[in-house]
């Protein structure tokens, strides 16, 4: 069986394209999802956790650091989080699931949508609910 | 561009494609699952009031609770299948065993969770 190697094709013609790299994009970004939980979970045991709680406490104290998250909840003291390194930490988890997880909408919608006119009204759709969502969340995690 | 469905959905779901297709169609309701359950939170965190108040009530609830731990887990697991498989393509030949493996680590972990979330709901 004689192959062309794929370092004489051009760029194009490997398939290095927005879909291309968008597929490896989803890819990445599992992989960086899986960091920033072990940072998360780390750092939530080095802050105290260690000896008081269980991991679901764990977990919506290290990821949901916010008040009105699940109001009737009790939340151990959640100032440890309010510092600039896990805010920044918690919007790139946020930027990251987000655009991950909305380009997996758009994926699964152009499996079942297929004329041109409504995989452009998806589109649209989509990239206006991912800048919605991105400044909200960005907003909720540095303001509250 | 425009490609036409030459299969209609009931020849797509006898299509007999095994744990693998039953992956990927768990992988597709766990990922929406999320999405949706994710942006409802976003936005209850953002209004708070009474909005926040419903949507928090959903959340607490035992079979809801199932239901995203489910969607949660099961993504996170398939999706690292999923990811070590296709950016280490020479693995893909133990594709079989690696959806064994998931769901040797997968059931237990979810087993637990059932059981910590109904004895919770019991009032236990």
């Amino acid at each position: 069986m004689s192959t062309t190697k794929s370092r004489n094709l051009s760029l194009t013609r490997r398939g290095l394209n927005f879909e291309m790299l968008m597929w490896f994009f989803t890819r990445l970004t599992a992989l960086a999802m899986y960091l920033l939980v072990i940072v998360g979970v780390v750092g939530a045991l080095i802050m105290g956790a260690r000896t008081q709680m269980n991991i679901a406490d764990l977990l919506r104290w290290a990821f949901m650091p916010n008040a009105l998250h699940v109001q009737n909840s009790n939340i151990a003291d959640i100032a440890p989080w309010a510092t600039p390194f896990w805010k920044a930490t918690a919007s790139l988890f946020l930027l990251i699931a987000a655009s991950h997880g909305l380009h997996g909408l758009l994926s699964v919608l152009d499996d079942y949508f297929v004329r041109p006119w409504q995989r452009q009204a998806f589109r649209f759709i989509v990239i206006v609910l991912l800048l919605a969502f991105s400044v909200i969340g960005v907003y909720v995690i540095w303001t509250s | 561009m425009s490609r036409e469905r030459n299969i209609s959905v009931i020849q797509g779901l006898r299509y007999q494609g095994g744990g693998v297709q039953l992956a990927w169609l768990l992988h597709r309701i766990s990922g929406l699952g999320i999405v949706l359950f994710v942006s409802l939170h976003i936005l209850a965190s953002f209004f708070g009031g009474d909005f926040g108040k419903f949507t928090n009530g959903i959340y607490e609830a035992w079979w809801f609770q199932l239901f995203v731990i489910f969607c949660a887990l099961f993504h996170a697991i398939n999706g690292l299948r999923i990811t070590v498989l296709d950016l280490w393509p020479k693995l893909l030949e133990y594709q079989r065993e690696a959806i064994w493996m998931e769901w040797a680590v997968f059931l237990p972990i979810y087993g637990i969770a059932i059981f910590v979330i109904i004895q919770t709901a019991l009032g236990g």
